[in-house]
This record gives C-alpha cells, structure tokens and sequence, in this order.
C-alpha cells in the first residue's frame, strides 16, 4: 500500500520514446533515423530549389541576390549529396541488410549509432553557418581559390570543410560496418554468391566508399590548413594548385556518382524479380557487373575535367575509360527487361517507381556517354546540360529506386501498408513534374546557358526552358509533401501489413513486420538466394538451379 | 520431383575472418586511400618552392637530416616485432611475457614520436614552417598525419595495458589485441613508404 | 533593385548561342560528332525504352497468388555474352570518332594544317578577372601589337577558301584570380582559365557579326554577368579598330572634358583602371583607353548608349547594377561625377 501513497515518478512517455530513439544501437531504428534525417534535409534542399527555380522564371529577376543564389546552389548540392543521397540510401542499408543476410544486427552496433549522430552533426555543421553571416557560395565541388581565405573570408568555408569532413567519417564508418556485416555474419549456408542482390551492391558501395571518402576527406584537411593554418596547398599565388584540387575532389566526387546509384540498382534488382514474379536474370552478371562499375568507375575521375585543358592522351584515356562504364550498366539494365519480359508484372507502388527509374534512368545513362565523348563535352561540360544530366541520373536513377525501396521495405519496418492511392499521386506527380523540369536543362545548355547563373538576359532565348523548368518545379514539390504524409500517416491508418505483404522471397519476410529487436526468432539456414521461394516451392528449390 | 521431398546440398560452415577482422581491413583499406592522397600531394609539390612562381625557402635537401630519422625509424619498425610477440606470447597464454613485449612496443612508438618532436623543434628553428612554403605544408602534413596515427595507437595501447593489468584481456579474448596489433603494422608500413617518399626519394 | 531590370540591355535581338549552329572548325568537328552520338544515343532509347513499354503492356497482371508463379528463366550465358558484345562494340566505334574529333579540336592547328603558314593569325591572351575580360593583343600576322582593351574582343573575319586570306584566331588563357572558363558555343567548346596554369585555344570564322557566350565555370558572386562579346569584323574594319586601339587615349581640348579628366585622375579611379598615356595605370580594373569603342558596360551587362546615362549610373552605384562587384560606389558630387562621365564619353 505505501507504494501507492508515494507519488509516482513517472516519466512522460514522450521523453522515454525520445531516450529510447536517441541512445539506439538497434540497426533497424539506426536505419530509420537516418532516412528520417535525409527526409527532413531533402525538404530543406527542395526548398532552396524552389527559391532558385523562382528566381530564374523570368530573365533579370530580382526575386534573390546573386549571393543568396550563390548561397542556394551550394547549399542544395552539398544537401543533397551529403546529407540526403548518402544517408538515405545508408538508412535504408542499414534497415535492409542486417535482415537480409539474416544477422541479429549490424557487426559494430555502437559504431553504428556513432556514426549516425557524427552524420547529423555535420550537416548541422555546414548549416550552421546561415547563423555566422551566410552560407557558404563556391559550389558544392568547391573550386580552389574560391575557398581561400582571399575570397571566402568569412567562417562559412571552414563550417562547411569541417561539417563534410566530420559527416564523411561517419559515412565511413558506416561502410566499415557494412563491409564487416556482410562479410562476416552472414546466415549459415549463405556463401558469397548467395546473398540478396541488395546486400551485395552495399557491399560494393561500401568498397568504393572507402576508397573515394578518405581522398575528400584528406583534401577539405587540407582547405582547412589552408584557411587556418597559412598553408598553401591550393593557392597559386603561392605555388599551390587549384587544379589539384580539382583532380582531388573528382577522384572522390565520380565514385560518390555510383555510390548514390549501386544501392538503386541493388533495390530494383530487389523489387522487378518480385513484382514480375521471376527470378532475377542473370545474378552472377549482375554481380559482376556490380564490381566492373566499381573498379571502372574508380578511373574515370577526370571526365568531369576536360575543359581544364589536360592533353590529347588524357582526354582520350579518361573519355574511353568513362564508356566503359556504360557497359556493365547496360548489362544490368538488359537483365531488369529480361527479369520482366515473361512474368507476370503486379504494379505496386514499388514497382510502378522501379519502372520509373528503368525508364528515367536510362536517358540520364545516354546523356551520359554524350558527356563521355569528350569534345562534345567542350561545349556541354559546365552547362545547363549537365544540371540536366546528373538530375535525371539522381532523381530519375537515385531517387525513384530510394523511393521504390522506402515503399517495398515501409510495411516491414512499420507493420502498416502505405497508401496506394497517395503513392500513385506521388509517382505521377513527380514522373511528369521531373521532366518538365530537367529536360528543358539539357535544352537550354545546348543553347550555351551555363550553369550556376543566377540570371540571365531576356534576348538569350533560355527564358521559355527556364519557365517550363520552373513549372516543373512547382509540379514537382507536392509530390514530395505527398509522400511525408504518406509515411506519417499510414503509421497510424495504413493496413496492417502481416510479414510478408508483397510474397517476397529473401529473409526480412521471413520475421515479423516490424521485425523484434533481435530480427529473427532463430538464425535461418539457407540453401539459395531465394529462400522463402524454396520454402514455398519445396518440389522445385532454387538452390538446384544456382 | 513433385512429391518427393528435395535434400539441398549441406551447408558448408563459413571459416573466413570474423565481422571484426573484416571490420578492421575494411577500415585500415579507407587509411589506405586517405595517405595514398597525402603522399600523391606532397610528390605534386616536391620541388614546388624552388620552381617559378614558387616561394623558396628551406628545401628537403637543404634542412632533413637522416640520422635522427634512421634512429626512430628503426625504434618503429622493431616496435612492429614487439608488437608481434606481445600477440604471440597472449596467445600461448603468457600474460608476463604479454604485458612486457606490449610495453616495449608503447616505449618505442612515444621514442618515435619524441624524436619526431625533437626533429620538428629543429626544423621549425631553421625556418621551415607550414606557412613558410609548400615544402613545410606538406611536409608537416604528411608527417603529421602519420604521427597522430602512432599517437592514437599508442593511446589505444595504453588503455589495452590498463585493461590487461586489470586481468581483462586474457589469452581467451586475444581478438582485440590481434586487431589493434593489425593497426600498428599498417601504420608501421606507411611510415616505411613515408620514410622512403619524404626521406629518400625527396631529398 | 528594379531600375536594374530598366537599365538591362536594350538591344533584344535574339541572340544565338546554339552548339548546332557552329561557324568555326573546332565548333563545326564538335557539331559533327554530336549529331552521331545523338543518333547512336536516340537509337539504344527507343529499342530499350520500346522493350520496356512492350513488357510492361505485355506482361502486366494483378497479383493473385492462386494463380501461380511464370515460369522461372535464371539465365543464359550466350544472351549476356551477346548484350556485353554489342554495347561494347557501339563503344568501341565511338572510342575511334572521339579521337578523330579529339584530335581535330585540341590538336595544334598549325600542325594539322600545314597551309596555315600562309595565315595571317591573331594572337591575343585573355585573362578571366572576377567578372570582367582582359584582352591582351600580342601580334597580328608578323606585326607586334602589344596594348590591352577589355571585354570586347574583336577578330578579323577569315577566308577559309583562300589560305592566304585565312585568319585564325589563337587565344592564350590565363587567370588573375580564379576559376574561369572561356566558352562561345559557335566559335568553339570551353576551354579553362585556371590561376598558375596556361591553356590555349583557337577558332576562325569567316561570318561577320558578334558572337556571345559567357564564363562557364563558376567564378563568384557576378558569374552570371561576365559575359562574352567577339566581334568578327571585315577585315579592313578590323585594321582599322586596331589602329585606334593601338593608339593612346584620345585628347580632347573641350575645357568640360579636360576638367572631367582632372576629376578622374584625382579621384581612385585611377588605382584601378588604365587610359593610356595618362598617370591612370591601375591594372585591377578593366582598361578605358578606348572605352567608347565599346558597345556595353559592366562586362557586357548594360549598353553603352553613349548620351553617357548609362555610364553615369553605373559610376554612381555599380553595386544595383552588378551587386557584389568589386566596384564600389565612389559618392562623387554631381559635378564631379558629369565631370567624369564627360571623360570617359570622349575616349573613343
């Protein structure tokens, strides 16, 4: 009785929730705050989209200044490769992987958990500095001088070096867990060749982040000396060399291209065999089709530098070595239509954004090898053609994949199904919002609009592909708005989605949806890369095919 | 086959490096390519100061002194054989033997870095600063970085001797003391490439 | 801010900046490539895109589990071998058209073309300023020339029929600060101004008229403003520009201008700007010897309408007109400021 006369200290759910979230060292939550972080910061770079969309509708506008411009562009690309694209494909890893290959958790949970909050940190970082005076205006590659003490003089540049160089460790810790997950902890039986094709282009990405981060890293070190310690690395006042850093942040910067893009192939390898209800075509192709673009694509750096005026050789070597690339993806986008071709194709609303970005991802890869061929670069490098390139690429490639695994993998992280109604929205919406704004880029490039102007004259003849991109734009961003009520609401509306919604073959169905802290009850054993297909179907196992 | 029950193949036990093994490669693979970057950087400039444009002042030749340097870098490089019996005897279960080899190997990792310091007093007293050319920038970079390198290893040493004394790190949990140990040789080795860039080749 | 939109430039004639609409060598080798990458590129878009649509029509049905699962097809290795060797070979036609139009674009010309020594060739090195052109004219066939201007670059038209009559263009490109890059789509492809380096470039056109680009690679606050203006001159026009260039600034005995020109050489103007053959030799800003033989202002940002309005505004607040340029406004008392914008109108 005395214990109830005593007042009870109870603490507020809402604080044990938040304690419960913030101190996680379980990789599926670890894996939703990281995709719950990349949401929040895609909104914010969709927002400084919009701005500048806004500003360049009519030619010589004054809606911004060229330095809140400069300041949008930054903002937007840094955002969006570093604290949107990486993260929430790592998010997504993170929830995926670990069940996949049938493990209780990531190899490092602690490490895991660090490298999360170290992520964040630097995003908060880098958007610190709209506090100090303004953010940083030399571009997301940030071209030396521009980031010199003589021409960035406020503390901007350094938030900006710092908050990149804080959130690449937790990128790369991120990968060490990854690699150490797959590598070592797979579930029994399941051998190298064995693992879902997910899990095997994050390994790979893994690989490549390894090898691409610490050479950016090591670089923005070295803007930082710059700046703080009188070095000279990059200025050539001095003897240093912008041209250098050019050279360093490529090195990086092309591998970070397939970084944001081997998860996407990986999650629609995942969800066209489901949803055509076929085996995946061809996956030791596929797979090895996964390294040659990461080894390839380790070479080809210098293909975003053939105007710095490097030589004849160079420029062909680099030129041929970017074409490569295009074969092993070819390769992979052949075995996607053969995956499809004879199945029975249900259009859910994973599948139905897969065959966006089959269709979308495809031009991005032709307009590719137009930037590959080096002379036509001449005249398209650095123009509104590229804006167009690499948006068709990371939305029309990057996005639409991140978005058909947040809705194949959302019933099994929530136990609810999302919205099919809304998603359709969503989809069409950002199909044809995306078009309209990035095809008349490529137009107005080949019209000589370079990229990165803030404004333009009427006489040039861009303002037509200017408005329509702006339309686009505003098409575009309640599609976004869509999709965060989406997953919002359906936590509490959804359907209740059971274990395996989607008749799906590899290990997450297999657990309960959400899936217990511990993923599985017992450690399955698998015989094939399929093999709920094999529990399904025991007159006819996959693992007698493979 | 409809009707009969399929017998898959047996499953074949996986034998390979354990999630931390793997764990540790995957992170020394990234050290890899974060001084393969510093070393490409300071070959960039190799000759820079003196070259048109450039900012003179102390060159490689003129200020690095290969006495000093051969000493510490025999003191790492023989820190790497300790550091391989302090393994070997944890294995066999000789903890003494253990606990010696690992303090000789921190003993000669911090002999290394007092003559890096001393090395450094002398350069910056005849003028070679980071400031001063690009010789110094990258060279106090590259050297730097390396030594925080045996800095951290040290440390992390240290903490695995307290826990050691504590009778926390026995021969039957030998996986940390084998990864840290994989650490040390990998900083070990870039030093020798170190060494034979900014010592050898640069000079 | 909004008079800045009044004062944009007047002269909206349609500009052409076109890559398909070349009317230089490297341009037309460029224009020539692209329209066989176009077609290869359009060709794999509709086969893949057709097959997707195909199987999409094809084989859409909705889910129903009793329905059984299709047929399961692994793989099959002569089909991958076959979708690795074509797309290898389209690559490897390309490899060899790249290196043809390499090879045309970025060789030396006068290498390739050995009747260019008969040429009579320009050579002026440019130098990308934060947001403004140097033009530098070193030699016009044998003929040394040595003066400076800014912004505008003027080039004789060629006669690509008759290689004595031939006029190539030789452009040396270096920068004063940071990263710029030279870019008229019709003349030729960008080519980098990047500090500590020298890249070079060329073109020749026998079409008279202007061309417009811009800056290509980001540069800064005013990226956006630093614009591009060659003037391909017949050439007994453009002997004549030379000749005027080449002299030093005109004198003028109106005693309004020679006062006006007191106000400037007071005034720090001249810390940064140069008017040959006065004490103004400033070399951060843009040159004025010949200022009125120019068509704009501002790096090609506003017209030079020559009743000095624009002039005087630019003078008074360069910042509403180009904000974050590296111009301040002077706060010059009108009289002062008349004076110098009298001066600065007579530099023809």
């Amino acid at each position: 009785m005395s214990v109830a006369e005593q007042p009870r200290v109870e603490t507020p759910p809402w604080t044990a929730t938040l304690n419960e979230w913030a101190a996680t060292v379980d990789h599926k939550k670890i894996g939703l705050l990281y995709i719950g972080m990349s949401v929040v910061f895609l909104v914010v770079a969709g927002v400084e989209a919009l701005l500048m969309r806004w500003q360049l509708i009519v030619p010589r506008n004054t809606f911004l200044s060229p330095q809140i411009f400069n300041q949008m562009f930054t903002m937007h690309g840094t955002t969006m490769v570093f604290f949107v694209g990486m993260p929430i494909l790592i998010g997504i890893g993170n929830f995926a992987v670990p069940l996949q290959i049938g493990a209780r958790d990531m190899a490092f949970p602690r490490l895991n958990a660090l490298g999360f909050w170290v992520t964040l940190f630097g995003g908060l970082l880098v958007y610190f500095s709209f506090l100090t005076g303004g953010a940083p205006d030399f571009g997301w590659f940030a071209y030396a001088p521009l980031t010199e003490k003589t021409f960035a003089r406020g503390p901007a540049a350094d938030l900006w070096a710092l908050g990149l160089i804080v959130s690449g460790i937790g990128t790369v810790t991120a990968a060490v867990n990854f690699v150490a997950t797959i590598l070592g902890m797979r579930a029994p039986g399941m051998s190298l060749w064995k693992i879902p094709f997910f899990s095997w282009t994050i390994l790979w990405t893994s690989v490549q982040i390894l090898l691409a981060l610490p050479p950016l890293t090591a670089a923005l070190i070295m803007v930082v000396f710059d700046r703080q310690l009188g070095a000279h690395f990059f200025d050539a006042q001095t003897g240093g060399s912008s041209y250098l850093w050019q050279h360093m942040f490529w090195f990086f910067g092309h591998p970070e291209v397939y970084i944001l893009i081997l998860p996407g192939f990986g999650m629609i390898a995942e969800i066209v065999p489901v949803f055509s209800r076929k085996v995946l075509f061809g996956y030791e192709f596929m797979a090895a089709a996964t390294m040659a673009i990461v080894f390839i694509s380790m070479g080809v750096w210098a293909h975003h530098m053939f105007c710095v005026g490097m030589n004849r050789t160079l420029d062909l070597y680099f030129a041929g070595a970017s074409l490569l690339v295009s074969i092993p993806t070819g390769i992979k986008m052949f075995n996607w239509l053969a995956t499809m071709y004879g199945g029975r194709i249900w259009l859910a609303s994973p599948m139905l954004f897969a065959c966006g970005f089959l269709s979308m991802f495809l031009i991005g890869g032709l307009t590719g090898i137009m930037l590959a061929a080096a002379p036509f670069d001449f005249q398209l490098s650095d123009s509104y053609f590229v804006v167009g390139h690499f948006h068709w690429v990371l939305i029309g490639g990057t996005l639409f994949a991140t978005f058909a695994g947040l809705h194949y993998w959302y019933p099994k992280a929530t136990g609810r199904m999302l919205s099919e109604r809304i998603a359709r929205w969503q989809f069409f919406l950002l199909f044809v919002g995306f078009i309209v704004t990035f095809g008349p880029m490529h137009i107005a490039g080949m019209l000589g609009m370079p990229r990165r102007i803030y404004t333009y004259d009427a006489n040039r003849g861009w303002d037509i592909w200017n408005q329509l991109a702006t339309v686009g734009g505003l098409i575009q961003a309640p599609s976004y708005l869509l999709f965060v009520y989406n997953i919002i609401a359906s936590l509490w509306k959804g359907r209740p989605a059971g274990d395996n919604p989607w008749d799906a073959w590899t290990l997450e169905w297999a657990t309960t949806s959400p899936p217990p802290s511990y993923n599985f009850e017992e450690i399955p054993t698998v015989h094939s890369r399929r093999p709920l297909w094999d529990l399904r179907h025991p007159d006819d196992p996959d693992w007698q095919y493979e | 086959m409809s009707g009969e029950l399929l017998k898959p193949p047996a499953i074949v036990p996986y034998r390979g490096p354990s999630a931390a093994q793997w764990g540790m490669l995957a992170f020394l693979l990234s050290e890899v390519a974060f001084f393969s970057t510093l070393i490409m950087v300071y070959l960039v400039f190799l000759g820079a100061d003196t070259q048109e444009g450039g900012r003179g002042g102390p060159t490689p030749a003129g200020v690095l002194s290969l006495g000093l340097v051969i000493g510490t870098t025999i003191c790492l490089l023989s820190s790497s054989a300790t550091i391989h019996l302090a393994e070997r005897a944890l294995r066999r279960g000789e903890e003494t033997a253990f606990r010696l080899w690992w303090t000789a190997t921190i003993v000669l990792g911090v002999v290394f870095l007092a003559g890096t310091a001393y090395e450094w007093r002398e350069l910056i007293a005849q003028g070679l600063t980071v400031r001063r050319n690009l010789f110094g920038t990258t060279y106090y970079t590259l050297v730097g970085f390396h030594g925080v390198h045996v800095t951290v290893g040290a440390i992390v040493m240290s903490i695995v001797l307290a826990l050691a004394l504590r009778r926390q790190v026995t021969a039957r949990n030998p996986h940390g003391v084998e990864l840290v140990s994989w650490y040390w040789h990998f900083v070990d080795g870039v030093w020798v490439v170190v060494f034979a860039v900014v010592y050898v080749v640069g000079r | 801010m909004h008079h800045s939109l009044l004062l944009a430039l007047n002269d909206v004639s349609p500009q052409n900046l076109s890559i398909f609409d070349p009317a230089s060598p490297p341009a037309e080798a460029i224009h020539q490539l692209s329209m066989l990458v176009l077609a290869i590129t359009g060709g794999i878009f509709l086969v893949v895109e057709g097959i997707l649509i195909y199987s999409l029509v094809r084989f859409r049905s909705p889910h129903n589990p009793r329905n059984g699962e299709p047929p399961q097809v692994y793989g099959s290795q002569p089909i991958e071998i076959a979708w690795t060797a074509a797309p290898a070979l389209i690559v490897f036609v390309l490899a060899l058209v790249i290196v043809r139009t390499e090879w045309e674009v970025r060789g030396d010309p006068e290498k390739l073309q050995p009747e260019l020594k008969e040429s009579k060739p320009l050579r002026v090195t440019a130098i990308g300023h934060q947001w403004w052109w140097e033009y530098v004219y070193e030699s016009f066939g044998d003929e040394k020339l040595d003066f400076l201007t800014a912004n505008e670059l003027h080039v004789p038209a060629s006669n690509r029929q008759v290689p004595s009559e031939r006029r190539p263009v030789y452009l040396t490109l270096k920068s004063a600060d940071v990263n710029h890059s030279f870019w008229v789509p019709r003349l030729a492809g960008k080519t980098d101004l990047i500090p500590g380096r020298t890249n070079t470039m060329w073109f020749e056109t026998s079409q008279t008229g202007i061309f417009f680009g811009q800056c290509a690679e980001y540069c800064g606050t005013q990226h956006a403003n630093m614009l591009l203006r060659v003037s391909v001159d017949p050439p007994e026009q453009f002997e004549k520009w030379l000749d005027n260039e080449r002299k030093n600034a005109f004198e003028s005995d109106d005693a309004a201008i020679r006062k006006g020109k007191q106000v400037f050489l007071a005034q720090s103007c001249v810390n940064c700007h140069r008017v040959s053959g006065t004490s103004a030799r400033g070399k951060v800003g843009p040159d004025l010897t010949h200022l009125m033989g120019r068509a704009t202002l501002a790096g090609g940002t506003i017209d030079n309408d020559r009743k000095g309005e624009n002039l005087r505004r630019w003078i008074e607040d360069p910042q509403t007109i180009k904000p974050g340029c590296l111009m301040p406004a002077f706060g010059l008392s009108a009289s002062d400021l008349d004076g110098v914008v009298r001066y600065l109108s007579s530099l023809e």
